[in-house]
């Protein structure tokens, strides 16, 4: 049986038994054989015992979305099949612990007696069953050992042994065939969000934990000892936040990261980066809400919050990648439009977007690394006494970190003049006011030159499919397929809106899609002109597939 | 805005307000630190939202005018990011004590390098005398007219429990010992708390009973941990209760530090860590 196109691979089990670990070792296993690679990787909020999977999938074209049906189902225990076993294609291979499960189709491989057999412990019945997978799509032995090697760095030796076996008691087959080209390298959305950070020259990361935008605080805080960089967990996303604008006020690049209710303790001090021109960025990695929502399950029904969050008004940037290189780029962006205008930054960021697995070109990675990066701080000329909100044409006075020798910095919360100093006479506070708000159009401007909106699919198509955050690949995807036009505003504020115009002009008929109950960019596009003929809500925190969404679109058009 | 330390904003404090005698021990203390040879650009006073808070836009040194309750972590970032800087705080017990008391106990926890003044006048003043963590019990303004009590945190008792490294209490009208106490405090490597009480000139002006209470102890060492205990529980701001005034505890410990400040970072190292991670990928 050897696939052509497209191929999924799911493999599930029980939470703690290392189902993420070894989604990432087969969506490399898939890259090694030139295959671009998305991984989607799903688990309820607990530690241990509950049903966790990761779908896999491969394909000879980029991608960044999975599919419904499964060609290859990896089972480590029986609530696999029986949750998955309804999704497989029909010529699906099956392949089970036999040991813990029976199956009257499909193939079954003795992982814990393999693992005992090889003194292992529990956890690598994992790598048992990635063997079993290397074995099935035809890898070389050479090739799957050199894999492992690569990915696991303790109890390699056992760990080979253990694969070893069961890549030799696999007998059954579902080759994918080898393709002539190398896709690049595998990145979450999270590890590409550190990456655009450190490559921007961020200084400090201060976060508290919050599911989905751990991951940063993790790979930020491994990569500290490496860089330098000062990445600190506080006692909480309050403290976490105004200590991050201490960092900025002393002169550092710094950065916070959280999830919906984290964001929420946040927006005083946002508020306060506003009033006070702090350049901090925010990452804001959406999952499903209200409240506390579902932890580890997606949504992206925080945009207008996003965009609003904080009392009183002032100009912010909120930006939205939808893939790991997009993300990459932006974050740094975010860094860099933050510093260049003195104003919060948000990155909004989804569940499927901050941990699912992208396949990136490390080639695009540096060619579209921006010159300007490392971001500069731009500092004040040293002429005179330091005003640190001076007037300027832009709005932007020249920034400046104590210590200034011979005069003094003060920072402000409170309505203020332009030393600093508090006020509440009418005439300076609108004053105030006016400088900080004229920055906008030179925002506009800036975000204009990095075309903050992409289109995919058929340009000249007449139908046209709007979307953000990580459903822009599954729509550029459908787009393709279905030969209509997708575009994605990466910059969601301040809006695009000549670029959306101009993207959406000779669009009869517009769908937008998102992982929300209400329409929450179908309002904004709206309020700018751009007329959504059909919403298409999802607020299950659920990814929807390519096939769902192409199945959707076609009864709708036709 | 004035050369000297004073700046000319119009200061608006209540006549007879205990902020004043806080604000000129501090202003001595500063000028006391440029003669030891500590730069002024080097001092960075950071404040919370209250009457205290108005610090901010009289003394004419970098400062931050942050969020009520937020002084201090505000304040740690600075620390974090610029270990050099000699960081003041000025915070009111409203701030410090209840709003931003979490912040209080983790800045002492992890021993980061401030001096915080608490100013404590036992009462909201700029919202018009509302009841605060350690207000006298029976204290009733129009947020708690009726006749439930609580009864008064004990903030140095709380402080000492969390590891702070230094204790001090003052009294705004015991300016000289005020100022050698800030001074201590700005001097001493790690976390300094200090207590100050003061009069609240419009709600709760008691300068009369706190002139019976406060002392000096005789023989105190501020290393002992079990003397120092004994007399933050011998004032849990009960009226009549002894006040002892004074560095209370001092202790040797690390301070906090994160990674590596912000100057001495170099960029090429986060440009390389990106393409050597990029590269391991492969």
């Amino acid at each position: 049986m050897v696939f052509v196109n497209d191929c999924s691979v799911l493999i599930g089990g029980k939470a703690g038994a290392g189902i993420n670990r070894a989604g990432q070792v087969i969506a490399r296993m898939v890259t090694r054989l030139g295959y671009y690679s998305y991984m989607y990787y799903d688990y309820p909020s607990l530690i241990r015992g509950g049903h966790n999977f990761s779908v896999i999938r491969a394909s000879p074209h980029p991608v960044g979305t999975h599919r419904s049906g499964i060609d290859i189902l990896l089972a480590l225990d029986s609530a696999t099949l029986r949750l998955h076993r309804h999704h497989c294609k029909r010529d699906a291979l099956i392949i089970y612990n036999s040991d813990a499960t029976k199956s009257e189709t499909g193939f079954g491989v003795p992982l814990n007696s393999i693992v005992q057999k090889n003194h292992g412990t529990s956890v690598m019945e994992n790598t048992a069953m990635v063997g079993a997978l290397a074995s099935a799509i035809g890898m070389d032995w050479d090739d799957c050992a050199d894999v492992i090697r690569h990915e696991m760095h303790r109890a390699t030796e056992t760990n080979l042994a253990i694969a070893g076996d069961a890549f030799r008691m696999q007998t059954e087959k579902k080759e994918i065939p080898r393709l002539p080209q190398s896709p690049g390298i595998l990145l979450s959305g999270n590890e590409a969000v550190s990456l655009g950070f450190l490559a921007a020259g961020l200084d400090g990361y201060v976060a508290y934990p919050m599911s989905p935008s751990t991951g940063i605080l993790h790979f930020l805080a491994g990569a500290s000892g490496d860089t330098g960089i000062q990445v600190f967990q506080p006692e909480s996303e309050i403290a976490a936040v105004t200590m991050a604008e201490g960092m900025i006020y002393a002169g550092a690049r710094a950065a916070v990261g959280t999830s919906g209710g984290g964001f929420c303790l946040m927006t005083e001090a946002l508020s306060m980066a506003g009033m006070a021109e702090i350049p901090i960025t925010i990452v804001l990695a959406q999952r499903s809400g209200p409240s506390t929502g579902t932890p580890t399950y997606t949504g992206q029904s925080d945009l207008q919050f996003a965009i609003h969050a904080g009392h009183g008004e002032f100009p912010r940037f909120v930006i939205a990648p939808g893939d790991a290189e997009q993300a990459y780029l932006w974050a740094g962006h975010a860094l860099s439009l933050s510093w260049q205008f003195q104003v919060p930054s948000i990155l909004l960021t989804d569940k499927t977007l901050s941990e699912g697995v992208y396949t990136v070109s490390p080639d695009l990675l540096q060619e579209e690394t921006p010159d300007e990066w490392p971001v500069s701080v731009p500092r004040w000329d040293g002429q005179g006494e330091y005003q640190r909100y001076c007037d300027a044409k832009d709005g932007v006075s020249p920034y400046a970190a104590p210590p200034l020798s011979g005069t003094v910095v003060k920072g402000n919360s409170k309505s203020h003049d332009s030393w600093g100093i508090s006020v509440d006479d009418g005439m300076q506070i609108a004053s105030m006011a006016r400088k900080q708000m004229k920055k906008v159009p030179f925002m506009q401007e800036a975000v204009s030159k990095l075309s903050p909106v992409r289109e995919g699919g058929n340009r000249d198509a007449d139908i046209c499919l709007i979307s953000w955050g990580s459903n822009a690949p599954l729509c550029r995807e459908a787009a393709q397929i279905m030969g209509i036009k997708s575009v994605q505003p990466i910059v969601v504020h301040p809006f695009p809106a000549s670029e959306m115009i101009a993207a959406t002009r000779d669009a009869e008929m517009i769908f937008l899609l998102e992982d929300n109950y209400s329409g929450q960019l179908a309002d904004i596009c709206e309020a700018h002109g751009i007329l959504v003929d059909i919403r298409l809500p999802r607020f299950d925190g659920r990814p929807t597939s390519i096939d769902q969404v192409t199945e959707d679109l076609w009864g709708l058009v036709g | 805005m004035t050369k000297g330390l004073i700046t000319s904003a119009q200061n608006t404090w209540c006549p007879g307000c205990g902020n004043f005698a806080i604000q000129h021990a501090l202003k001595d203390v500063i000028l006391r630190l440029e003669a030891d040879g500590i730069p002024r650009e080097r001092m960075v006073l950071v404040v919370g939202i209250g009457c205290h808070a108005k610090m901010a836009d009289y003394l004419n040194i970098n400062s931050f005018y942050a969020l009520h309750g937020r002084a201090l972590s505000f304040a740690t970032g600075i620390c974090i990011a610029n270990p050099d800087m000699y960081v003041i705080c000025c915070v009111g017990d409203g701030d410090a004590y209840a709003e931003g008391i979490s912040h209080l106990l983790f800045a002492a926890k992890r021993n980061v390098n401030m001096t915080v003044l608490v100013h404590n006048n036992r009462v909201y003043g700029l919202t018009k005398g509302q009841v605060t963590p350690t207000s006298p019990v029976g204290y009733h303004g129009k947020s708690n007219p009726d006749e439930s009590e609580e009864i008064a945190l004990n903030p140095p008792e709380l402080l000492l429990s969390a590891g702070c490294s230094f204790i001090g209490r003052g009294y705004s009208r015991r300016r000289e010992e005020l100022k050698e106490l800030i001074y201590r405090g700005t001097l001493h490597s790690g976390f300094s708390c200090i207590d100050i009480l003061q009069i609240c000139a419009s709600f709760l002006n008691i300068g009369e009973e706190y002139d019976g209470q406060v002392y000096i102890p005789a023989d105190h060492d501020p290393q002992d941990f079990d003397a120092a205990c004994r007399l933050v529980r011998e004032y849990s701001y009960g009226d009549g209760e002894r006040i002892a005034l004074g560095i209370l505890y001092q202790a040797k410990r690390e301070p906090f530090r994160v990674g590596t400040p912000v100057r001495e970072q170099q960029d090429t190292k986060k440009g390389a860590f990106v393409l050597q991670f990029i590269q391991d990928r492969i």
